[in-house]
């Protein structure tokens, strides 16, 4: 093996994107299309008295003007609870309220300063806290005749709780009475922001033959589609959604909302291009961002470390809406466990109602806030126990022959070797010269650990495709629906054909726009199942026209296809390799010399659809969630002024066992971009509310990511252990750099400052508090 | 983009620039004096100030050179952050406007803008505040020289149509023994937790801070000069005196933990200045 | 004196080209080169001065063409993304991996450029400096960091 796998591939669109040339949705500049601009709400909590558009309408420019009165429908894509314009309240800070449409983005802005609306603000749900009391304010008060999409969505009635699911698993008295020593701690984490550097946009027309043409910068085109449909009964078939380079997703571009209002723009001007665009301060707010978490746990323990229980209580804050929220819920159940093998586990994860801007899929999909509480517990437990935090994990590694906590059998193909992944960080990071050093100045450095394990939690029929074609120059054409967000899928798509075909990849032609209309349905670009789902199309796919072309040179050679091979775009003769046809004299039909012709154009298709997927059961969660896993273990290397209670970050490292490495530069630069936004969760990302829920820091300015410089030195390894059903055994592993990043620098400065971390982000003023005693 | 419309004027000497902003103050209309306009942008973008035209002063002589005439430095109000440091005319000076926003950014605000801006840090301001130095004004048509705490006192205070020309220096404080301490939350692109510029005469030590309080303020030379007492007691005693004017706030730092910093900082301050 | 009072038609020197183009006195930079010139490498990424991805040069130094107006351009050389011909910095955010979606890429590529010409001995701390003025959300800046010493370096 090994054509073209495990080379370091340059992306296909690389001197696009460094010339300007590659487009993004909203580069397309065209002349006459109307801009949408939203108004948003100042409250978190408030009933909409009056909304005065009298002044606004009659501003220059203005086509129309729409609020939530105007629309009858709510959606969702598992609850339908939300208005795509806030109607009779609104729920969280920066929730739509009303949308002019104008002739250009200067006078959409100007009128939509001129809309007057009359609050009356109610009592603010701040907090999951809050939201759990007894006789707390509900804020969907007509939970339960919300229409829903999926069957295993279970809102509850009264209350905050829009789902609720289950971990059941071993006998828990059996558990506790077996544990020598119970460890308990509870976590709170901020709501926080994806930040793409692209914000969010999307842009409609509705052509007078009744097609809806839709372009965005998505994640889910084909969502898109099926949410278009749904929620306005247009016909799926009329639907195109167009999708062009995308800056940036990270889970916050798979919500269908901006694509929604758009439609409703361009509907409420007669079919006219409408095109809306988020801003900054609306990216952040207005639309989804990440998931809040509160946690108590409790773990108890044998003297040797080994885990005999766990008892787990997590609490999403989805914020106003549920989106995708129950979902993250189920992943956080699902491996609520983290790599270990736990035998007695009960574990709550509810999805909870806030009113804080709501929260979507977000790299990690819940794991990174799932991983950040158990893998501080394992920390509490081995300072408990006196036992070393890395001798504490190996302990515990989930191996093969182990059940999940939804009870999937472990094997070493569809979860790979967590223990061999700690045996290589242990040499990465060089564990062993100590985890505490002091060293002059005040200084002390530290190491902390966290790992991951995380499966995709995807629909149990979700499905990918691709359509290959060739040119006449024996070259291919690769059509897929994935969208191009920036981890190289296309090229990856690309390399996988070109391994099977044993072909240069130059000759290989990816589509990189996504038309819904010509490009197989592929799910979603997300979960870290790209390569995974879409690889498996490309290569039944490459299947395909392998049979085709051995069928054709069979027909023209005499022979049996058997004895045919096809390398190096052409067709052999296994016995005699100077007998061969190029693939041009055949793709498009092979040419006899008196001119008779057969066979004809020769096109690939290969589709692929999850397999051996269940619903998980109510009570216990038993089930199937994902097709496989992916586990690896990380840590973070700190410098620790004693003094000043600041800290440098001087090392992050990640063993991940990712089956295959396809393309080496490609997976570690996806890897350190997930470690470096980890360590912006670690250190400053989250939304700062006031006591009304007020979101203070909606820019750049304030809401602090990590630049250039602040980064650490990346140490990345691999072990690859075949995950047996993927292409070329290559695990999918994408968002996995971020998920035990927080947790590990957590652990880090815990120890180097002998506090315990339980909150993030973690300024030095959060360690100063705690350090100093000072209550917040 | 900026959702109103204004006009746009780039005069080229002082005279057109005090003209036209008369003539279209005496039509009711608002002009305003244009430096890097970085805030002038970001605050029309969103809405938080309105105006019908600006006036670019970067092509008046007057208000971009830099230079050394005589005895004191003098800097155009209209001159970027980055020249100042690149210059390296005034050390102080050029580290502490070097910490402001960041590189980029630099290249774009004036030192006469930071100063006149309503963000309440003017970083800029700071070296200003401890040498001494002077501003020349166009005041009622005229150019005057004044004191700079005659027209600033953490806040800028000039009657409409007054603009800043130069910022005057005497050349005697531009390498004396300093310190410049900008401290954040956490990020080093960030906004002043506390930003502390000092130097040292020969008559003791100067600082002023910024992002401590509402405003730039200096901190109490009497106290920071009780040479006779402890360095210790004189940090405590700062403290102490400017207690009330240490704000707090949810983004970047409780105001017990601008105390804690602020207390790192003055200790540090003190041994820097040890033998100088 | 430069006066604008509306709408106006304009000189402006982009790309080593003067072009004219129809102005509003309102309008940013960064927005006439992409609406009025179709320039889009120039990315808006927060209109705020805080992320980088608009960042041009002007007369050579890195600019946020979001915090300045088209009309302060006037006079001055603007070069884009679209201007960089084959400049040894694009070859190298190719060759060391230095970007993923790409948005951010034109806004580093500038500043990188510009401090090549300006700093040629740019050592870390300033390279820090002038690379702190931009933001990568893919990356983890290690291969931007690449990109820039290999020009630095004159390895490319
Ligand atoms: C990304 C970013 C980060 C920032 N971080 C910081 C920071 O860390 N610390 C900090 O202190 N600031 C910071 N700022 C704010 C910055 O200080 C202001 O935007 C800047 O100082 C304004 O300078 P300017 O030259 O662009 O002024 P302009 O926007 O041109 O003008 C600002 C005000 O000053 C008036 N004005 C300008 N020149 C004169 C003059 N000669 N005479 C009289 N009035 C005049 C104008 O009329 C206007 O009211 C940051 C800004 C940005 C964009
Ligand atoms: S768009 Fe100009 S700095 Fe972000
Ligand atoms: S490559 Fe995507 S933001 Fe930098």
């Amino acid at each position: 093996m090994g054509y073209i796998i495990g080379k370091n591939i340059v992306r296909k669109e690389a001197f696009n994107k460094v010339t300007g040339t590659a487009k993004y949705t909203d580069d397309f500049i065209t002349t006459g299309i109307y801009h949408a601009e939203l108004l948003i709400s100042p409250y978190a909590h408030a009933k909409i008295i009056n909304i005065d558009i009298f002044e606004a309408v009659s501003s220059t420019g203005v086509k129309t003007i729409i609020t939530g009165s105007d629309i009858n429908v709510l959606c969702g894509p598992l609850l339908d609870d939300m208005p795509p314009l806030a109607k009779e309240k609104v729920r969280y800070h920066g929730e739509p309220v009303a949308m002019v449409v104008a002739d250009c983005e200067q006078n959409a802005k100007a009128a939509v300063a001129k809309i007057n609306v009359q609050y009356q603000p109610l009592q603010v749900v701040n907090s999951v806290l809050n939201a759990l009391k007894e006789n707390t304010v509900i804020i969907h008060e007509n939970l339960q005749q919300y229409k829903k999409n999926v069957p295993d969505v279970y809102p509850e009635a009264n209350s905050n709780i829009c789902s609720h699911v289950k971990i059941r698993k071993g006998d828990q008295q059996k558990g506790w009475q077996d544990s020598e020593i119970i460890v308990e701690s509870s976590f709170t984490l901020p709501q926080s922001d994806h930040a793409a550097m692209e914000t969010r946009t999307a842009q409609c027309e509705i052509l007078p033959n009744g097609r809806v043409i839709i372009s965005s910068s998505t994640q889910a085109p084909f969502s898109v589609k099926e949410q278009i449909n749904k929620t306005f009964q247009v016909p799926i078939g009329v639907i195109d959604v167009n999708v062009f380079f995308v800056g940036g997703g990270f889970g916050g571009k798979v919500p269908v909302q901006l694509e929604i209002l758009a439609y409703i723009a361009s509907k409420a001007v007669d079919g006219h291009a409408v095109k809306i665009v988020n801003n900054r301060e609306k990216d952040m707010i207005t639309s989804p961002g990440k998931i809040g978490l509160e946690a108590n746990m409790k773990i108890g323990a044998k003297k040797n470390g080994k885990i005999m229980a766990a008892e787990m209580h997590f609490n999403v804050d989805c914020g106003g809406y549920a989106e995708i929220g129950p979902r993250i819920a189920k992943a956080i159940a699902v491996d609520c466990a983290g790599p270990y093998n736990i035998e007695n586990i009960s574990c709550d994860v509810l999805c909870v109602y806030t009113n804080h801007p709501v929260a979507t899929s977000f790299r990690g999909f819940g794991h990174t806030s799932q991983a950040f509480c158990i893998e501080r517990m394992l920390d509490k437990l081995a300072a408990a126990l006196n036992i070393d935090p890395l001798e504490i994990r190996m302990i515990n590694a989930l191996v093969e022959g182990n059940y999940s906590p939804t009870q999937v059998k472990i094997t070493l193909s569809n979860t790979g070797n967590f223990g061999e992944c700690l045996n290589k960080l242990k040499t990465l990071i060089n564990w062993d010269e100590g985890q505490r050093i002091e060293e002059n100045n005040n200084l002390v450095r530290a190491k902390g650990i966290g790992c991951f394990i995380k499966t995709s939690d995807s629909p149990t029929n979700a499905i990918s495709g691709v359509l290959l074609t060739f040119n006449s120059d024996g070259s291919i054409n690769l059509n897929c629906g994935v969208v191009e967000i920036g981890p190289g899928m296309k090229t990856t798509a690309a390399q996988i054909l070109a391994e099977k075909m044993k072909m240069d990849i130059g000759r290989i032609h990816v589509k990189m726009e996504v038309d819904t209309q010509t490009s197989p349905v592929h799910w979603k670009t997300v979960a870290s199942m790209t390569t995974y789902m879409v690889g498996r199309a490309v290569l039944s796919a490459a299947e395909d026209l392998i049979r085709q072309l051995l069928n054709a040179a069979a027909t023209v050679f005499k022979c049996a296809p058997e004895d045919l091979e096809v390398a190096d775009e052409k067709v052999f003769l296994k016995t005699d390799l100077q007998t061969y046809l190029t693939l041009k004299d055949i793709v498009h039909g092979y040419q006899y010399q008196n001119g008779n012709s057969v066979v004809g154009q020769i096109m690939g298709r290969g589709s692929f659809i999850m397999n051996q997927l269940t619903f998980l059961d109510k009570e216990t969660g038993l089930g199937k969630a994902g097709p496989y896993w992916t586990v690896g273990a990380q840590a973070v290397e700190i410098e620790f002024d004693t003094q000043q209670h600041t800290y440098r970050i001087l090392k992050a490292a990640t063993v991940v066992d990712a089956g295959k490495v396809l393309n080496p530069k490609t997976v570690k630069g996806v890897l350190m971009g997930g470690m470096c936004m980890g360590l912006g969760l670690g250190t400053s990302e989250s939304f700062i509310y006031d006591t009304e829920g007020i979101v203070q820091n909606t820019s750049f300015r304030t809401y602090k990511m990590m630049r250039y410089g602040e980064n650490p030195d990346y140490l990345i390894d691999f072990v690859e252990t075949p995950q047996i059903d993927a292409p070329y055994g290559s695990r999918g592993l994408a968002e996995h750099g971020i998920i035990g990043i927080p947790a590990a620098l957590a652990n880090a400065i815990s120890v180097a400052a002998h506090v315990d971390i339980i909150n993030l982000p973690i300024t030095p003023e959060q360690i100063w508090r705690l350090k100093a005693g000072v209550q917040v | 983009m900026i959702a109103f419309d204004f006009a746009y004027f780039r005069p080229n000497t002082l005279k057109e620039a005090t003209e036209i902003y008369k003539q279209i103050a005496l039509t009711g209309k608002t002009p305003v004096y244009y430096g890097g306009g970085t805030e002038i942008i970001s605050m029309a973008r969103t809405g938080s100030v309105k105006f019908d035209a600006v006036i670019d002063i970067k092509s008046i002589p007057e208000c971009t050179t830099l230079c050394v005439e005589s005895d004191r430095l003098i800097i155009g109000s209209a001159v970027t952050l980055t020249k100042i440091a690149e210059s390296g005319c005034f050390p102080l000076l050029g580290e502490t406007v070097s910490r402001i926003a960041d590189h980029t950014i630099q290249g774009k605000i004036t030192i006469g803008g930071n100063i006149a801006g309503t963000i309440i840090y003017r970083e800029a301001a700071l070296p200003l505040m401890i040498t001494n130095s002077k501003v020349k004004i166009i005041r009622k048509n005229r150019l005057h020289d004044v004191p700079f705490f005659d027209v600033f006192d953490g806040d800028l205070h000039l009657q409409k149509g007054e603009l800043i020309v130069q910022f005057l220096i005497d050349k005697n404080y531009l390498n004396l023994p300093y310190c410049h301490v900008k401290k954040t939350k956490l990020d080093k692109i960030d906004y002043p937790l506390l930003s502390m510029a000092a130097i040292k005469t020969n008559n003791g030590i100067s600082a002023a801070v910024s992002g401590l309080g509402d405003k730039p303020f200096l901190l109490p030379g009497k106290i920071l000069n009780e040479t006779d007492i402890p360095e210790t007691i004189r940090v405590d005693k700062t403290i102490a005196a400017i207690q009330n004017n240490i704000i707090s706030d949810l983004i970047i730092a409780s105001k017990e933990y601008r105390v804690f910093v602020l207390k790192n900082v003055l200790t540090q301050m003190f041994h820097n200045f040890k033998g100088a | 004196m430069l006066a604008f009072s509306e709408k106006s038609i304009v000189k402006l020197n982009v790309n080593g080209e003067n072009v004219t183009v129809m102005i509003n006195p309102s309008y940013t930079l960064l927005h006439v080169l992409r609406e009025e010139l179709g320039l889009t490498g120039t990315k808006p990424g927060c209109e705020n001065g805080d992320c980088g991805a608009c960042t041009v040069l002007v007369d050579g130094w890195p600019i946020k063409s979001c915090l300045m107006l088209a009309a302060e351009a006037i006079g001055h050389q603007i070069v884009t993304v679209e201007g960089l011909k084959n400049a040894p910095i694009q070859k190298s955010f190719v060759e060391n991996w230095g970007f993923q979606c790409g948005y951010c890429t034109s806004g580093f590529l500038m500043v990188c450029h510009a401090l090549k010409n300006i700093h040629p001995d740019a050592n870390d701390f300033v390279i820090e400096q002038w690379l702190q003025s931009n933001l990568c959300r893919c990356t983890g800046y290690g291969e931007i960091k690449n990109a820039v010493k290999a020009v630095l370096e004159n390895r490319i």
